[in-house]
């Protein structure tokens, strides 16, 4: 793990990472990454992943609309909002 | 009165020793006196507390009260309330008043129980100090030099003081029992999918479990009886028919067979601990079980596979922290990507951060398999330990924690030596199952903890047999010094 | 060189439930900005996803439609990026196990051949919310109503070779589920949008060549007019000894122009894994006979059904059976006309000129199945000529009436056949031409028929068209012939 890494795992997470930061961030997930390594000594072969404690299937729902408008009490949370919307520095596609 | 379990508390209620008003004004005090010392709620909530003290009153005086009417207890700031402001321990959520509910703050609320206010806690769980909140370290009451434990560090520190009749809280990876353990509590974590997951803030999400901390396993029985409910508002919630979890507490321990897990008395483990639970679960053969040596051959990997799957899950669930429809937006972005970076860069601190980059690290692009899917397959076979394990005894025991709450700072910079202090926790939550912790002696003056775990669904038998520990042991009733 | 095109499509289908995949927000189509989205659309922290059941019986549906395999378990993903239209930071989508398996789309071309296209699968996903670029002091506003809508994504094989395969592919899909009735198919309402895989490669070649995805094309002309700029430029590139690029293409159908989307071309890396909050969705064997044994009618069959019952030719069949709003207009109007001839000339000439014209689709058309009746109705009964029929349509496609009889009525419009009125024009026309009267009592007999058509002609004008053919023949005949 170098810090040209990190760079990148910040970039797809979007958290800023400042230069005088970097060597400390770097030093600190490559600790982690020691600690995970254990796992690479361990045979796994043909078992399968266990992506979760249940052992049970998804229940559905019915399809009714039950939601209210609350658009006044959510975008009091908003940072900036303005006609309704959400609003953020220009998209550009 | 505050030295009164809620058992008692709910039986002097009722015959009018005390009021609702006058028990919650009582701990409002204490609050103001001693909290601002140990720093165990980040909101306190006098004048919702009065009023839902009031309401209780009254029903209590209608005679239509149930079990915890009127009883002041205290959530987590990790578990949404409306209208109350809801932090999660993170500047991110700084300002952020939740609009709706959590259904396990509903649940408390449908039972008349009056909330004292919003609990301490490491940040986004993250953490097993306290000392990761951006609200500050909590103090553990037994000494003040030493962290409570975390992540639910603000909901021990706040029951252990005193400050509140008992606290919700939750486990991802230990943070209810090692807690527990630290500021000599009962603390237990429902099987996975027992209690509601909506609106407690996702860390891990196929990991994270609410449950209670209290000083008594009896008063653990009558908080989880209003915890668990079905709710179709969580996939993940299991249904399954409820258990009054009071009715079992009387059975008798013996005819049941402990199993003591040899790995979890290995290197790393204080040897004054050891002692201690070894002469806990001495205690539990004398009232007649029959005690088992166990394998869990893969619990030194536990410690691995959990580093991998919480943070994988957590740097999804922390993506939505943006900037955009709540929490904190940083001042001036310059463009979008601006925005995202500054905003998540100055809403979250560095553990949280850390376990984001790790989790993005553990997904991406020619590492998922290597760690995601490996850690996922260490996953079930940790899982197969404790499958085995209980063919053959109906609950394991052993150590909560290695050693004793250790001083602020003492696990210094590396994270894997903080990340270590959850090791007889974590395999628990990778296998989804029950587990509790109760106080079992004292080493250096302060409490260690006994944990139990057991199969799924176990949750009535943990009680059981923390309460029949309970009744011919005291280390309950201890209490910090220095407390009136 | 000779150069093949070969294209594959992802088709975005918008289902036609009534709330969202995960959450109980309406769906509905136009409301105002972010009044349809709720706590778990907004991803407020705490919120927790439960799937409809709906989006499954519909994406069932469109499997058994496809003579698809339907994966008895199937699992939803997170497919990680950061984009302020994506609340959560992540999309709910299925990679490793999608719903539906491989299955097949047969599509009829214009010269008469069969072409089966290849599914890949089909997969449901939730939508994304919309970014609105209308300027906010310089910021862009975020609108999530559509947030969480369900989707299946159709990923075929790269089976088309040119662009009219691909629309026709394209207007079998829609027409395919809307008949199912899982989409209300209105383009212009994004309710299906395609993603157009391009490439070319020199005739006989095997190797595929290097290809781009022009995304979001929300109509069959743009994407015609998208697939046939694409080609050019990839051959115009090939030829000038460059070489195509594989990239993401935006194609803009009012300016006639695509452009490369550099922004999705950074290195993007999606880091799917298994969604924590979603258990796998088992669908047995019993629920998908439960589902087929309720499918709707679907264009193949409805195809044979007018063949028979109507005596459509093949051509007619096709169109007036290939889609739900257009068979539904033509049996309306075939029960109201019983003229199964008129009703399809009617609706493949006129109709769909008219709507062509305007870029309307049959199920927003101005004049309605009873409107149009009453115009065949009226035509058939004589009250009108066919002609004026044509000026009564465009009366009541402008609006100006509320039926064929009203439009008649007040303008006057009534086909002259009271023979009284007509012989008194022909009278009147004999009389005003004895030129043509010599002419036609001088010229050969067999030639006089034809010669008759001139006095028609001028009873016409002078009727306004209004006088009925027939019997002016009839009178002019006999009056004509009196004087030979």
């Amino acid at each position: 793990m170098d810090p040209s890494e990190i760079h990148k795992l910040a970039e797809l997470a979007k958290i800023e990472i400042d230069d005088s930061h970097i060597s400390e961030v770097t030093a600190r997930i490559s600790d982690v990454l020691a600690l995970v390594d254990q796992l690479q000594a361990v045979d796994t072969r043909g078992v399968t992943p266990m992506a979760h404690p249940l052992d049970t299937v998804q229940r559905l729902r019915a399809d009714q609309v039950t939601e209210p408008n609350n658009r006044e009490a959510f975008q009091k949370l908003a940072p900036e909002a303005e006609a309704g919307l959400y609003l953020v520095p220009k998209v550009i596609d | 009165m505050h030295h009164l379990s809620i058992t008692e508390l709910a039986q002097g209620l009722r015959e009018k020793q005390f009021s609702s008003v006058e028990l919650t004004q009582n701990y409002l005090d204490r609050i103001q006196r001693l909290d601002g010392e140990l720093n165990s709620f980040i909101t306190v909530t006098p004048e919702a507390a009065l009023a839902q003290a009031e309401a209780a009153d009254a029903a209590l005086a209608a005679g239509s009260a149930g079990p915890l009417c009127g009883i002041p207890i205290a959530h987590k700031d990790i578990f949404c309330t409306e209208g109350i402001r809801t932090t999660c321990g993170s500047r991110m959520l700084e300002n952020f008043i939740s609009p709706y509910d959590a259904t396990i703050v509903k649940n408390y609320k449908q039972a008349g129980v009056v909330v004292l206010g919003k609990l301490n806690m490491d940040e986004f769980a993250m953490g097993s100090s306290n000392e990761t909140s951006y609200y500050g370290p909590v103090k553990n009451p037994w000494d003040h030099r030493c962290v409570p434990g975390g992540s639910s560090g603000g909901s021990a520190a706040a029951v252990a003081a005193l400050l509140t009749a008992g606290a919700t809280a939750t486990d991802t990876g230990g943070s209810i029992r090692q807690p527990a353990s630290h500021c000599g509590l009962t603390g237990i974590k429902p099987t996975y999918g027992r209690a509601s997951r909506y609106g407690m803030i996702a860390f891990a999400s196929s990991l994270d479990q609410a449950g209670v901390l209290t000083r008594t396993a009896a008063d653990a029985a009558l908080m989880m009886n209003t915890l668990i409910s079905f709710d179709p508002l969580d996939s993940t919630s299991v249904d399954a028919p409820l258990e009054d979890y009071n009715q079992s507490l009387a059975t008798p321990v013996a005819g049941t067979t402990i199993g003591v897990p040899q790995e979890y008395f290995g290197d790393g483990l204080s040897v004054e601990v050891a002692a201690k639970v070894q002469e806990a679960i001495d205690e539990y053969e004398k009232m007649g079980a029959k005690i088992k040596e166990i394998s869990l051959p893969h619990s030194n990997l536990a410690v691995p596979a959990y580093y991998v799957i919480a943070p994988a899950e957590c740097s999804a669930n922390l993506s939505r922290f943006d900037g955009v429809r709540y929490g904190h937006r940083c001042d001036n972005p310059k463009d979008l990507q601006d925005l995202y970076k500054r905003s998540r860069a100055e809403g979250f601190g560095d553990e949280v951060k850390r376990r984001i980059l790790v989790g993005t690290y553990a997904l991406s692009a020619g590492y998922f398999d290597a760690y995601y899917n490996k850690a996922q397959q260490v996953r079930r076979l940790i899982k197969q330990d404790f499958d085995e394990a209980f063919a053959e005894v109906d609950v394991i025991m052993g150590p909560t924690c290695t050693s004793p709450a250790f001083k602020f700072g003492a696990k210094g910079s590396d994270p894997v030596a903080m990340y270590l202090e959850d090791i007889y926790t974590i395999a628990t939550n990778l296998a989804g199952l029950p587990g509790l912790s109760i106080p079992c002696g004292l080493v250096d003056s302060k409490p260690v903890g006994l944990q139990l775990i057991g199969p799924a669904f176990a949750e009535a038998k943990l009680l059981n047999l923390a309460h029949q520990f309970q009744q011919v042991t005291d280390f309950h009733r201890l209490t910090a010094p220095g407390l009136d | 060189m000779e150069w093949e095109t070969v294209i594959g499509l992802e088709v975005h289908v918008q289902l036609a439930t009534k709330s969202k995949l995960f959450s109980a927000a309406s769906t509905a189509f136009g409301a105002e900005p972010n009044t349809q989205a709720c706590a778990v659309d907004l991803a407020l922290p705490g919120t927790l996803p439960v799937a409809n059941e709906q989006a499954f019986r519909y994406a069932v549906m469109f499997g058994l439609a496809i003579h698809a395999e339907i994966n008895h378990e199937s699992i939803f993903e997170r497919k990680n990026y950061f984009y302020p239209d994506l609340p959560k930071g992540y999309q709910t989508t299925q990679l490793a196990k999608p719903i539906v398996g491989a299955g097949e789309v047969e599509i009829s071309l214009s010269d008469g051949s069969e072409k089966r296209v290849r599914i890949h699968h089909a997969h449901i996903e939730e939508d994304a919310g919309k970014s609105l670029h209308e300027d906010f002091h310089g910021m862009s506003g975020i609108d999530l109503n559509r947030a969480g809508t369900p989707l299946i994504e159709v990923v075929t094989e790269p089976d088309m070779r040119s662009p009219e395969e691909a629309v026709a592919f394209a207007k079998k899909l829609h027409g395919l589920v809307t008949s199912l009735g899982i989409c209300d198919g209105e383009m212009s309402q994004g309710s299906m949008r395609f993603d157009v895989n391009i490439s070319v490669r020199p005739v006989g070649e095997a190797e595929f060549g290097t290809r781009t995805e022009t995304k979001n094309l929300n109509s069959f002309k743009f994407m015609e007019e998208a697939i046939v700029l694409e080609v050019e430029r990839q051959i115009d590139v090939i030829e000038s000894g460059g070489r195509v690029i594989q990239e993401t293409r935006l194609y803009d159908g009012d300016r006639k122009v695509a452009r490369s989307m550099r922004s999705k071309e950074e290195a993007n890396d999606y880091r799917y894994f298994p969604c924590p909050d979603l258990l796998p969705v088992v669908i047995d064997e019993a629920y998908v006979e439960a589902v087929r044994s309720t499918m709707p009618e679907l264009p193949e069959a409805r195809r044979e059904r007018f063949l028979a019952d109507y005596g459509l030719n093949d051509y007619d069949a096709g169109i007036l059976a290939g889609d739900l709003a257009t068979s539904h207009y033509f049996e309306a109007l075939c029960k109201l006309t019983e003229d199964a001839k008129q009703s399809a000339n009617w609706i493949m000439g006129e109709l769909s000129a008219r709507l062509n014209s305007e870029e309307k689709t049959i199920a927003h058309s101005p004049v309605t199945a009873e409107q149009l009746a009453g115009v065949i109705i009226r035509t058939k009964d004589g009250t009108i000529s066919s002609k004026i029929a044509k000026q009564v349509f465009e009366a009541l496609w402008l609006g100006e009436g509320d039926s064929a009889d009203a439009v008649i009525e007040a303008k006057g419009l009534k086909q002259v056949s009271d023979s009284g009125a007509l012989e008194k024009m022909a009278d009147e026309v004999i009389a005003a031409s004895p030129k043509q009267v010599d002419n036609y009592k001088n010229a050969d007999p067999d030639k006089r028929p034809k010669m008759l058509g001139y006095f028609v002609g001028q009873i016409m004008k002078a009727s306004k068209g209004q006088a009925n053919p027939q019997a002016i023949n009839e009178i002019l005949l006999k009056k004509l012939n009196e004087l030979l």
